[in-house]
């Protein structure tokens, strides 16, 4: 098997090629910050808080392969400060109000603004009015909590196979949907597995009935899938 | 020691930032021995004293003009400015209603006012803004206790490293909102 090595934050890494920057900094104990990632799914660099350093040129390491003789720096001063105006812009874009949120204490991205030291939002919030979707009789979607990471839609049609999710609009307007922009509750694909609950990183996509706090997820459940698919 | 000179203010939130604060237990007499408490809710004073203070506390988002008038003064009147909770941070629960009219809302809420001319005590009712706004987007902020309320040690963390004149160091779960 071929092999090169990778300088990860000063270390030198022996790997093999085809793997990204992530997969080979996580397996020797490096951490980066994520949110549109997850194990078990493909990666699209949505989110793009997983930016490193690669000779100056800041990359998602979540979709960048690893090269022979690349230096990567994962946590600078530069990379820490977009990372943190990444997070801010997540925060203002939506309304994002942790203390009655379902997910409360269960966040990804509530946990991420004490991970990457977020004291406050420096980026006028867009306070934007979103509608919720309480059409489907298990779950619902609240779209002011959702940070478009695209979890939904890519569980949706890679591992359930369904396709139901999917994304409309552009920019600020982007929104996820469920079939043709139907009521999710009208959507004839949904299978109503509930993967997309359990992978959505906030409180956008949840069990009806969750009160302040009570919504946890479990999205490892999808790398769980995965491997015990691959062994038939 | 000159004491510390400690103001507290409460704009657009439910004051429990501030009971936050007075759960602060036994710190609360460490702090008493520090600090001269000034124009507070808890004092109420109803002018931001003169003097001006070291140390201002704001608690609430930023809802109407009387909150962004005393917000200009504290700024102006403090040392080092601290948003008390997740309204003043972030607009937080008050910030729910940003995107609806303002006139409307309080209308359909109140009902038409009661008075001769059909029009609010505008001279004592201040006028609602036209989108609840955090602290921070009006006035420059100096340190940002998250939580809804912040934790009591959270606060008391904070005071006592300011009354003291060192920087609160707030970092990881610190930065939890809600």
């Amino acid at each position: 098997m071929e092999r090169i090595t990778v300088k990860i934050d000063g270390r030198d890494i022996v790997t093999s090629p085809g793997r990204t920057i992530l997969e080979v900094a996580r397996e020797n104990g490096i951490r980066i910050p994520t949110l549109c990632h997850l194990d078990g799914l493909s990666d699209v660099g949505a989110c793009r808080l997983c930016i490193v350093d690669v000779r100056g040129q800041l990359v998602t390491a979540c979709t960048t392969r690893v090269a022979d003789k690349m230096e990567v720096l994962t946590a600078t001063e530069t990379v820490q400060a977009y990372r943190r105006t990444i997070l801010e812009l997540l925060f203002a874009e939506g309304n994002h109000i942790c203390a009655f949120c379902v997910s409360n204490g269960g966040c990804e991205l509530q946990d991420l603004a004490c991970e990457l030291g977020m004291h406050s939002v420096r980026v006028p919030y867009a306070f934007p009015r979103h509608r919720i979707d309480a059409s489907h009789p298990r779950f619902l979607i609240d779209r002011d909590r959702c940070v478009l990471c695209g979890r939904c839609v890519r569980v949706c049609a890679e591992v359930e196979g369904a396709r139901t999710w999917d994304f409309a609009e552009r920019g600020s307007h982007a929104r996820v949907i469920t079939d043709l922009d139907v009521d999710w509750g009208d959507a004839a694909s949904c299978t109503s597995c509930g993967k997309c609950v359990e992978v959505c990183p906030t409180g956008a996509i949840v069990r009806k009935g969750a009160s302040n706090g009570e919504m946890r997820k479990r999205p490892e459940v999808v790398a769980g899938l995965k491997e015990r698919r691959k062994h038939g | 020691m000159a004491k510390v000179r400690v103001a507290t203010m409460w704009f657009s939130g439910c004051a429990g930032c501030h009971m936050s604060f007075l759960d602060i237990d036994e710190t609360l007499i460490d702090l008493a021995g520090m600090i001269e408490l000034y124009n507070s809710p808890l004092t109420d004073l109803k002018t931001f004293p003169e003097a001006g203070a070291d140390v201002t506390l704001i608690e609430g988002a930023v809802a109407n003009e009387e909150h962004l008038h005393l917000a200009r003064v504290a700024r102006e009147k403090s040392k080092i400015i601290v948003a008390l909770g997740d309204c003043a941070v972030t607009g937080n629960v008050p910030s729910l209603r940003n995107g609806m009219d303002p006139d409307q809302m309080i209308e359909g809420i109140y009902g038409k006012p009661a008075t001769s001319n059909g029009e609010l005590p505008y001279e004592v009712v201040p006028h609602l803004l036209g989108r609840v706004r955090p602290l921070s987007e009006v006035i420059p902020v100096d340190y940002f206790l998250h939580g809804c309320p912040p934790p009591a040690s959270l606060i008391a963390k904070a005071v006592l490293a300011l009354v003291q004149g060192k920087t609160p160091e707030l970092a990881g779960a610190d930065l939890k909102f809600g």
